[in-house]
């Protein structure tokens, strides 16, 4: 076995590029469980933790957008700036197991594993949130939506890094909540992110650990836009619910350890109703 | 192909010699080391009996691929600061309030309450609650776990 720890992400992307097979390693809460306990053993090992340039997190007032580095740690994503900027992030973040795992795991890692309860997914596509990939040939920015394709199955190619992940800064309320068997160091079976745009109008949710990867709830977001008093800034009465009904049709849940599918779709459906009604108390 | 490395742990360089390089640095510094403070006991980040600190930041040792921490300062609970001299300002709170049972989750929480302690001397009850919230133990019900962070705050950590 060998292991690399690139100093730069110049010389990752070149060990990459003559070792596309090698496994990349951030913050180890994924890949360390696995080989801890014998389901892996990679030939290689490239770790991401010494470089800096995946790290910073940049906010563009003028264009209201938030570049996060891959390797900002989910500690990072609780503090400031992102709890003002993107508070539906900050919000995942803090569900995100404990604080040794929040001081270890990154945004990276939870967009280089894609598993479908992976807590700061849903807020990436609710955003609709761009993904930069970077090889030694170049880089090329993804929509999220192309980037998840399926159960912990991405669009990244074995050459490539995930280097960022850039948001829209929106005005309007934003919420992550989660479902799991405690309150602390759990995975969601499931959750669900709510990002209201007043300026644009619209609502969005997208649903987790309810589908193969992250849902977005295309008929409870047309229905909420036009149950909402934009000028008043109140919803319809009843208009919670149904969001909760339609949201829970959305999903596509499956029976498995943490929950059975009744549940999930249940429970997903009353997150839904749950973020809605804080967007717009009544 | 098994390699040597070196890591820099409570101040000294070690070297790590004919170790599988994916071992975690739990098992390394346990079975390496010699350092057997940490402890293994879930292997997947969700007990922190293996908590350590990793340039300062609170970890568990068991999701570190120990060969990726080369040049990383590593704190184990044998290194904090006033061990040197016996029990630390945390540890004596814990005798003294009755905050081990079996032990074994102990060293862990030692090194997550000087974490704790160390960014905020007066943590609220809530504070210690979440900052403790990755350190299971399942002897104490937590009660006089809480009271040592307490009196260990009271007294302050580096006295």
């Amino acid at each position: 076995m060998a292991v690399c720890v690139p100093s730069s992400l110049e010389a990752a992307l070149a060990v990459l590029r003559d070792d596309p097979d090698a496994h990349l390693l951030a913050g180890g809460t994924d890949l360390m469980v696995e080989v801890n306990f014998g389901h892996r053993r990679p030939e290689s090992v490239i770790a991401l933790s010494a470089l800096a340039e995946l790290r910073p997190i940049v906010y563009d007032p003028a264009a209201a957008i938030v570049r996060i580095g891959a390797g900002a740690t989910w500690t990072a994503l609780l503090e400031e700036p992102i709890a003002s900027l993107v508070p539906a992030l900050a919000e995942a973040a803090r569900t995100v197991g404990s604080p040794q795992i929040r001081n270890a795991g990154t945004l990276g890692g939870n967009l280089g594993t894609c598993s479908p309860a992976g807590d700061g997914l849903p807020v990436l596509s609710a955003l609709d949130a761009t993904v930069e990939l970077v090889s030694a040939a170049g880089g090329r920015s993804v929509s999220i939506h192309e980037f998840m394709v399926g159960v912990k199955r991405t669009a990244r190619r074995p050459d490539e890094l995930i280097a960022a992940v850039t948001l829209p800064v929106l005005e309007g309320f934003q919420g992550y909540a989660k479902v799991g068997v405690r309150n602390a160091m759990v995975i969601s079976a499931a959750g669900a992110c709510l990002a209201v745009d007043r300026v644009g109008r619209c609502v969005r949710l997208a649903l987790g650990a309810v589908g193969p990867t992250i849902l977005r709830a295309d008929p409870a977001e047309a229905f909420a836009a036009e149950a909402i008093d934009w000028t008043a800034g109140t919803l319809a009465p009843g208009a919670a619910e149904e969001f909760g009904r339609l949201a829970a049709a959305t999903a596509r849940p499956i029976d498995d350890h943490r929950a059975t599918a009744a549940y999930r779709r249940h429970a997903v459906g009353v997150l839904a109703t749950r973020l809605l009604r804080r967007a717009f108390p009544a | 192909m098994n390699e040597q490395y070196v890591l820099r742990v409570n101040g000294s360089e070690r070297s790590v010699t004919d170790a599988w390089l994916g071992e975690s640095l739990l098992y390394v510094l346990r079975e390496r080391l010699g350092l057997p403070g940490a402890k293994g006991a879930c292997e997947q980040g969700e007990c922190g009996s293996c908590s350590v600190l990793l340039d300062g930041v609170l970890v568990c040792s068991c999701l570190v691929l120990a060969a990726s921490a080369i040049g990383a300062d590593i704190t184990t609970v044998e290194g904090l600061p006033g061990a040197e001299a016996g029990l630390t300002t945390v540890q004596q709170a814990f005798v003294d309030e009755g905050a081990v049972q079996c032990g074994f989750c102990t060293p862990g929480l030692i090194v997550a309450v000087h974490d704790l302690l160390e960014r905020n001397p007066s943590p609220t009850e809530l504070e210690v609650r979440e900052a403790l919230s990755g350190n299971l133990c399942r002897c104490t019900g937590y009660g006089r776990i809480l009271a040592a962070v307490e009196t260990a705050a009271r007294a302050g950590v580096q006295a």
